[in-house]
């Protein structure tokens, strides 16, 4: 069963998973959790804030998105942002878009309506006295979002947009379907061309498995920490 | 724009000689709807087991329930799937692994097993968060009729527990219809891949996907509003929400 598991092929290739592959996926990773937090943020304040008008359009945006499977996102925007790219800059053609930067489109607006829900859960979590405070002390409501709500919510919110940022890792997987070389992409590129199927994907199995792991126990225990007691 | 739109693609004949366009889309709905219920009914009873499991006072049986819990949350569903189609008939001894590669329809069945073994690990955490909600003295007054352990979960724990976790289990079986997209990756013609085909034979991507989001828009609807109707039949009188 494991006679001809050949450990030789997954030390051989390593660096170029790790530099190529894991590079991609934490890159990726890192910048569409960043850009869709500040996104979701915007959103979630529009939906609470904002007029009708916006606060139903944001409505329809976030339900819309978490309604799609991820799989037919990425094809939407990856079919779609040359034509937006056109439509913007008014080029005679649809633009080129670069794989990398399509996906991270497409996880920053998918991650966004995610994030903007667990913003507005934290938001809305907070006791009404505290702006009402605020706006006594002759601060503006943007301010008493900025210097007393939003720092609140962030600060409970953090373990579960942590853990909504250790799914979209698992998530940055399914680049593969614009084949991609993220780290599964490297995995499964070496496993085609050498024919070791077994070896690359357990080993990718288990990277991705250590990653998530060790990273959820991290934020299991940061969320004993960061917890307020009220 | 110089996307030149044709809403009339879905019925003209497709190059697969077997209907319209609007056919293999539909063929595709089919397959989701199909691979997405078997696997929900998977994740359903194994992810309910385990849940009970993990509820158990004993700390061997917490450990292997949360062992399995974690392995299956912490690797992504697209691995999960290569494992089972390309891996698991390697690891097997031959004869099987030929049987399993010569399976017809190889990625209906992994795709099914794949995704309900996935999903039935999010249903165990939430089955065990159910089952924690529950005031204690439930259990002490089901063991205090003379009732023994299997019959306090089945008669009274249970029962209460799928009913505080209704709305969370219903958006798990959204979750995994949506799922099901991935299985495309081993092969699986379900939703997503037959629109792919349908926007690589006509060219028509936006008509395609825009087809495509109707139709997960449309049951996601079903399957909420359909599960809402169920709760609230199943609503027991003095408990939570009415």
């Amino acid at each position: 069963m494991f006679s001809d598991f050949d450990f030789d092929v997954i030390w051989r290739t390593a660096p170029y998973l790790f530099r190529d592959g894991m590079t991609f996926t934490v890159t990726l990773t890192l910048l569409s959790a960043l850009l869709g937090l500040c996104l979701g943020t915007l959103l979630a304040l529009a939906r609470i804030s904002g007029g009708k008008v916006l606060s139903t359009i944001v409505t329809g945006y976030v339900n819309l998105m978490r309604s799609l499977p991820l799989v037919l996102v990425i094809f939407w925007f990856y079919f779609l942002v040359p034509y937006l790219g056109q439509w913007i800059t008014g080029a005679p053609r649809p633009i080129k878009v670069g794989g990398f930067s399509s996906a991270l489109l497409t996880f920053a607006m998918f991650e966004a309506a995610y994030f903007s829900e667990i913003m507005r859960g934290g938001i809305q979590s907070i006791a009404r006295g505290q702006s009402s405070a605020g706006l006594a002390l002759g601060l503006s409501g943007g301010q008493t979002m900025r210097y007393i709500i939003l720092p609140q919510v962030f600060r409970t919110m953090l373990p579960l947009l942590l853990t909504q940022t250790i799914v979209l890792f698992q998530d940055t997987s399914l680049v593969y379907v614009l084949s991609l070389t993220d780290f599964l992409g490297a995995a499964s590129k070496i496993a085609q061309r050498d024919g070791r199927l077994v070896e690359m994907y357990c080993f990718a199995a288990l990277v991705y498995f250590l990653i998530c792991f060790l990273a959820s126990q991290a934020v299991r225990r940061l969320q004993t920490r960061v917890a307020i007691i009220r | 724009m110089s996307y030149h739109w044709n809403w009339g693609i879905f019925w003209e004949a497709s190059p697969e000689g077997t209907g319209t366009y609007a056919d293999m889309l539909w063929a595709g709905f089919l397959t989701t709807l199909e691979v997405s219920a078997l696997a929900w009914i998977l994740a359903l009873t194994i992810g309910s087991a385990v849940g009970v499991l993990r509820s158990l006072p004993n700390p061997w049986v917490k450990r292997i329930a949360n062992a399995y819990i974690e392995l299956l949350r912490n690797i992504p569903l697209l691995v999960q799937l290569f494992l089972w189609y390309f891996v698991l008939p390697e690891l097997v001894p031959e004869a099987w692994g030929d049987w399993l590669k010569q399976l017809p329809n190889a990625p209906f069945w992994n795709g099914f097993i794949g995704l309900g073994l996935f999903m039935s690990a999010r249903v165990a955490v939430q089955v065990s968060t159910g089952i924690a909600a529950l005031p204690r003295g439930q259990m002490a007054a089901g063991t205090a009729l003379g009732l023994t352990l299997p019959q306090c979960y089945w008669y009274v724990i249970l029962p209460m527990a799928f009913r505080v976790i209704m709305p969370p289990l219903t958006s798990e079986m959204i979750n995994t219809i949506k799922n099901s997209s991935v299985a495309l990756t081993i092969g699986l013609a379900e939703l997503t891949a037959r629109t792919r085909a349908v926007q690589e034979f006509s060219f028509q991507v936006f008509e395609a996907f825009t087809a495509a989001t109707v139709i997960y828009l449309l049951l996601n609807l079903a399957v909420t509003s359909a599960m809402r109707a169920f709760e609230k039949r199943l609503r027991l009188p003095g408990y939570g929400g009415s």
